[in-house]
């Protein structure tokens, strides 16, 4: 009961921080871009119309982490998704397939999940341009492994199944039995583990945009904003706080919400 | 001499693997646009020919990968581009040293911590203990090093004025902990989580059961039974957390003033150095493929079920 306290409350301070993304910005009639010279790393409250203060070019914090955080959790979203429709296809057909074909494509999943993967998008990133596309297409590119190998194990023990065995017997063909009979039913699961991947594409997308690879100004993410107020924490912390506070409290909500959902799939296969 | 044969086994497939990571990364580095002497003045096109031929840079893509392998092969990662004087392999002595240590810091730091954490919370399941520990757990892990460092900064060398923030001296302790702390933190909350969860289970187990009631004391019952097996979770672990630590470092080593290899592979691939990318991504490969190495052993000695075979 306790786990589903804290998931209810992540999932409402999350729905809640998705709408303000949306609407904060709204409220404020700062641009996320427009420099205010009158007012450079004004503290939070100190400068009229500033909430959360300006950054070193007088830009508003509140807005541009708000930005920021949209960004970054739609990036999360929709590498996740990508991760997801990958992880699926490949583990399915993995599992289906069974013997060679299985023990092939597993082998490449253990092979390219023992090799240091962000290095690869770093390198994909520096090199082809810094794009929010290629971002969300390399992190996307990363994530699927672990998806694999759980739809691998589900779509395993489904293929003994006796659905399964009639499609087969009845000659439907591989691909709709994969489509039709085998992804619906693992999708469930799958999704659940989804959801502690969404906090991880957002840290991975942090951690670029960070490095300064990942979304480029004037554009915030939230990543940059947490690189920017780091190089001024000593005369403005609050450049660092706002930003950082935000990332972890999304990171916190979506740990929280995705290992109370895992635990409620155990205890529901148990 | 079954785990010796096992052993060869690995590491003779991990050759294929370091060549399929050179190949991949050599082709991505090569495709990308620009060259290493962009940035600078223009060059006089003499020059420009002159270097680019000194580098071996005017002849043949295929060519110019043949003479690379040839060369890594043995042992020479090349002259680097940016840093004129120096070879690949003089930049990675260098700076190995460094992040090997910070890195190894980290890793200590985080199985100890979270093996101790684990354990504690397991042992006190339900109570406050367990929930206290599983909520800094779940507050580390949502404090990647980028953020936790700053913010430490931000406390012991900005406010109380303990640690120096940035910078670095050979023999010096005080730059160590403030980085150690923030690489360390969240692989150590995800052993703390692997290790409570493996413990709890070994603990319902009836062997576990037996050793209580036979009358042996808690603590021996853990260390000598229970902690072994529960383990097996955490081995599993390892080159996922040192791939957290190795991708944590990059930017760690970057905010602290660091002086290891970890600034290398962002700023060398900016640069296009070429032979400097690649050389990190060597590295950095080999490291985690020998953690993988290492865990298969480990397996062996945590789980006498095990049997290592090919």
């Amino acid at each position: 009961m306790r786990a589903n306290h804290a998931a209810v409350a992540a999932l409402l301070v999350l729905g809640a921080i998705a709408v303000l993304t949306w609407v904060g910005p709204l409220l404020n009639p700062n641009p996320f871009d427009a420099v205010d010279w009158t007012h450079v790393a004004a503290a939070p409250a100190a400068a009229p119309g500033h909430w959360l203060g300006t950054d070193r070019l007088g830009r508003d914090l509140f807005v541009r982490t708000l930005a920021g955080a949209r960004i970054s959790l739609l990036l999360g979203l929709l590498a996740t998704t990508l991760s997801l429709a990958i992880g699926v296809a490949y583990g399915a057909v993995a599992g289906f397939f069974g013997g060679g074909v299985d023990h092939l494509m597993m082998r490449l999943v253990e092979i390219l999940s023992g090799l240091p993967l962000i290095f690869f998008v770093i390198l994909l990133t520096v090199s082809f341009g810094r794009s929010p596309v290629l971002l969300f297409a390399s992190i996307g590119a990363v994530g699927w492994l672990t998806i694999a190998r759980i739809v691998r194990g589900y779509t395993l023990s489904m293929r003994r199944r006796e659905f399964i065995e009639a499609a087969v017997a009845g000659g439907t063909r591989s691909a709709r039995i994969i489509a039709r009979h085998i992804v619906p039913n693992v999708l469930g699961p799958v999704i659940v583990y989804a959801t502690l991947l969404v906090p991880q594409m957002i840290l991975f997308e942090s951690f670029l945009s960070f490095l300064g690879l990942g979304i480029q100004e004037p554009h915030p993410s939230l990543g940059a904003l947490i690189a920017d107020g780091a190089a001024e924490m000593e005369i403005a912390p609050w450049i660092l706080l706002v930003p950082g506070v935000l990332l972890a409290v999304l990171l916190l909500c979506f740990n929280v919400l995705g290992d109370a959902l895992r635990d409620a799939l155990d205890a529901g296969r148990a | 001499m079954r785990t010796i044969r096992y052993f060869l086994g690995r590491l003779s497939a991990a050759v294929p693997t370091l060549f399929a990571v050179v190949t991949i990364s050599f082709l991505l580095v090569r495709l990308a646009p620009g060259g290493p002497f962009d940035a600078e003045r223009a060059l006089p096109a003499e020059v420009a020919a002159n270097l680019r031929s000194a580098y071996g840079l005017d002849q043949p893509v295929y060519l110019q990968y043949g003479r690379y392998l040839a060369r890594l092969a043995r042992g020479d990662f090349g002259p680097s581009f940016r840093y004129r004087d120096f070879t690949v392999t003089e930049l990675i002595r260098r700076g190995l040293p460094v992040t090997l240590c910070l890195g190894a810091a980290a890793l200590a730091v985080a199985l100890a911590g979270g093996i101790a954490l684990g354990s504690f919370a397991a042992l006190r399941h339900e109570r406050l203990v367990d929930h206290a520990a599983m909520g800094f757990a779940a507050a580390g892990l949502a404090l990647p090093s980028f953020v936790l460092l700053p913010l430490l900064d931000l406390l012991f060398g900005v406010h109380l004025r303990w640690l120096p923030v940035v910078g670095w001296e050979p023999g010096v302790f005080a730059y160590w902990p403030l980085p150690v702390i923030a690489l360390s933190l969240p692989p150590l909350v995800f052993v703390a989580r692997l290790t409570r969860a493996g413990l709890l289970d070994v603990m319902r187990s009836a062997y576990v059961r037996t050793a209580r009631a036979k009358g042996l004391p808690l603590a021996i019952v853990v260390l000598r039974h229970a902690m072994r097996p529960a383990l097996i979770p955490v081995a599993g672990y390892l080159p996922p957390a040192v791939a957290a630590i190795m991708s944590g470092s990059l930017v760690v080593e970057t905010i602290a003033g660091l002086p290891g290899i970890g600034r290398y592979l962002v700023q060398g691939a900016l640069n296009r150095d070429y032979t400097l990318v690649l050389g990190m991504v060597v590295v950095y490969s080999s490291l985690l493929i020998a953690m993988g190495l290492l865990v298969d052993l480990l397996y062996v000695w945590l789980d006498p079920r095990v049997r290592l075979h090919r």
